[in-house]
């Protein structure tokens, strides 16, 4: 972002990376594909890099609202400071926190996640599923991660990723506003469960099991840590594969 | 005469009784921190229609959906004709409405026959289905003796009532054939008129039992009156006021504090002078009267059907926590305050709290924050909003969160992130690949 405004240009749109999609090498992949696609399609775009710090989203569901605003406000100045009015997330949490929490502070940006904007570009017909892997006749499934489901009701655009391609999707019982989350959210991704019989992303992974399918989709990069956990608890990796909407959107384009 | 005089005491009684506890429960809510919902009427209208009035989130279980639709349209439109009673138990009259409404009045009289019926389907339904089929979701640790005995309580006077309705009308359906003075012939009978045959024949049994069954019916309606404000059976009143109450924020969004945001700010920024702000003196909550009137008002609203705790993730996962649970606690915390407040007046402390002695940390930090248990109640009760204020407390007042968070607190205030990576490394995913 700083070398765009010391070239006196600015983005049309800001990409808000995350911590995940910063740190967690199999986000950072995810990262990659995002920004691939906004180039694809010439959507001029920045990231803040090094002066991008956590939302606050962990803090304040582990209760710290003092850190979360801290946070917030320090995340507001700067994003003021470089007169962003549009933001683009890879992450539900950070989408949720910024579109959401952030305006009672004194931030106010149109935010999207990254699914909305890929069903966007597919509606635009900027974006197709052409010149890339083929999905042909794959068994998909799409697990709604909570922060863009129930928490902002965002359900259409991550299948709408999927309906373009001629795989067969299957949808899970627990779907939609019934969906079950993977056990991360709520900062439980930093700790350990509480004593129990069965862990969280166990209780999905049976549930994508029994699908059958070859890939299921997720659209947050906690949810591909648990999902994948799960996955790799019962050995499945060769035949089912934990794929972000972006790295499906990707893949089906040749990017 | 003496029988009119007799009906009024009882239902001055009932009133005077029922007012009585009912204001106490309006003080205990009332003890809740401050909290504007009064903004966007017509769209709190609507939520209320939708949900309360139309019941649109019970059908995502369809079966009890159908089962309590009966109960509930029962339990409405038949207050139309328990308007009818207490006017005749006043004025000494019998089936008043009968003259002025003429066929009406027999079209109304048949269809409450009906709907009696239906809820008599549709409460020993919901008998078996609680003691013989034994749901999982009427089980649990908070499902202790009172709350089972609670809901079987009201599923047998429920019974009784219609029963004593349906009977009721079987004899006054003999009695108006027999030509039997006071009995005007008058409504339709589709239901009891299938009772009437096994009745006895003389006239003045038969008028024992109309007499005998229209006093307990009245006076067991009035009783049942008294016993809402003990019950979780409550929820037939406060669904309406809870819901129109909603939360009409996205569910992802969560409140920004007002009292921190005053102090954050001024540390940002020390020419900031903060805004005077009402809430209380604590960060978060550690008793009831930390967390908001709304939240309150949703414990008495709660008719532990547990929908929210069989959708809990960390609960059907084996977790000792339980969203009903908070609920339920919530309300004998608030309860238990209430006698206090009543025997030693208001100022009176005892050495207890709701988080603590009802509500424990591990049950508070092994939420997920998913929303499931605020998406899956039919009366839009938020357990989600009590367990983050409990969290707030336990983590701004107490330092009390688990070790693991506290690392990850300390990672996204040193380094802006919760793992422990140098902000300097944020960019490294351009050049990796």
């Amino acid at each position: 972002m700083a070398e765009l405004v010391a070239k006196g240009e600015e983005p049309e749109i800001l990409f808000w990376v995350g911590c995940a999609g910063s740190f967690d090498e199999r986000a950072q992949k995810i990262t990659r594909d995002i920004c691939k696609i906004l180039q694809h399609v010439g959507i001029k775009f920045a990231v803040l890099g090094t002066e991008e710090s956590c939302t606050g989203d962990p803090a304040k569901r582990a209760g710290n609202e003092f850190l979360f605003q801290m946070q917030a406000m320090t995340n507001i100045q700067i994003l003021d400071g470089y007169n962003i009015s549009k933001i683009v997330t890879g992450c539900p949490h950070c989408f949720n926190t910024i579109k959401n929490e952030y305006p009672g502070l004194g931030g106010n940006y149109e935010v999207i996640h990254h699914s909305q904007l890929i069903q966007q570009l597919i509606d635009e017909g900027k974006l197709k599923a052409e010149g890339g892997e083929s999905f042909k006749g794959k068994k998909i499934t799409f697990h709604d991660p909570c922060y863009l489901g129930r928490g902002n009701n965002v359900y259409e655009a991550p299948r709408a990723a999927l309906e373009i391609l001629d795989a067969e999707l299957v949808e899970m019982k627990r779907c939609k506003s019934n969906g079950l989350c993977c056990g991360a959210g709520g900062a439980q991704m930093f700790k350990e469960p509480e004593k129990g019989i069965k862990d969280i992303n166990i209780e999905r992974i049976d549930e994508v099991l029994d699908l059958n399918p070859n890939i299921v989709a997720a659209g947050c990069p906690f949810c591909m840590t648990m999902l994948s956990d799960g996955i790799k608890n019962y050995n499945k990796e060769d035949e089912v594969k934990v794929l972000d909407i972006a790295e499906i959107t990707v893949r089906a384009n040749g990017l | 005469m003496i029988a009119q005089l007799i009906f009024l005491l009882f239902t001055i009684a009932a009133v005077v009784l029922f007012t009585i506890n009912v204001r106490k429960i309006i003080r205990n809510i009332n003890l809740g921190r401050p909290l504007n919902r009064s903004d966007r009427k017509a769209e709190r209208l609507m939520v209320m229609l939708k949900v309360a009035f139309g019941q649109t989130k019970m059908t995502k279980k369809p079966v009890a959906a159908i089962l309590h639709f009966f109960v509930y349209v029962g339990f409405i439109i038949i207050n139309l004709e328990v308007l009818e009673i207490i006017i005749d138990g006043l004025f000494g009259t019998h089936r008043i409405f009968a003259a002025p409404l003429g066929g009406i009045y027999s079209f109304l009289i048949g269809s409450f026959e009906i709907l009696a019926a239906l809820v008599l389907v549709g409460v020993i339904a919901f008998y078996a289905r609680r003691n013989f089929i034994r749901l999982k979701r009427f089980t649990g640790v908070e499902m202790t003796s009172w709350p089972k005995s609670d809901a079987n309580y009201i599923l047998i006077i429920e019974t009784l009532l219609m029963a004593a309705f349906l009977i009721m009308n079987a004899a006054d359906y003999r009695l108006q054939q027999l030509g039997s003075l006071h009995y005007i012939e008058a409504g339709a009978f589709p239901i009891s008129g299938l009772i009437a045959p096994y009745l006895p024949s003389s006239e003045s049994a038969l008028i024992m039992i109309e007499r005998s069954c229209w006093w307990f019916h009245i006076l067991g309606i009035l009783a049942f009156l008294n016993y809402l404000p003990y019950s979780k059976h409550f929820h037939i009143l406060l669904a309406f006021p809870n819901t129109y109450y909603s939360n009409l924020e996205p569910k992802g969004e969560f409140s920004n504090m007002a009292s921190v945001s005053n102090e954050v700010k001024a540390m940002l920024d020390p020419s900031y002078t903060p805004e005077p702000i009402a809430e209380g003196g604590k960060f978060g909550a550690k008793d009831i009267n930390d967390l908001s009137w709304k939240s309150l008002m949703e414990a008495y609203t709660c008719t532990e059907c547990g929908r929210c705790t069989s959708a809990c993730p960390a609960n059907m996962t084996g977790k000792l926590l339980s969203p009903r649970k908070i609920m339920m606690d919530t309300r004998d915390r608030m309860e238990e305050v209430g006698k206090n407040i009543d025997k030693h007046g208001k100022d009176f402390k005892d050495d207890k709290s709701l988080l603590g002695n009802y509500i424990s940390q591990e049950e508070i930090w092994a939420c997920t924050t998913c929303n499931a248990c605020t998406e899956a109640c039919p009366v839009n009760i938020d357990p989600l909003s009590i367990i983050m204020e409990l969290r707030r407390f336990s983590v701004m007042e107490e330092s009390q969160a688990p070790a693991s968070l506290n690392a990850m607190l300390g990672n996204v205030e040193n380094n802006g992130a919760p793992w422990k990576y140098s902000p300097a490394d944020r960019l490294n995913w351009a050049e990796t690949k």
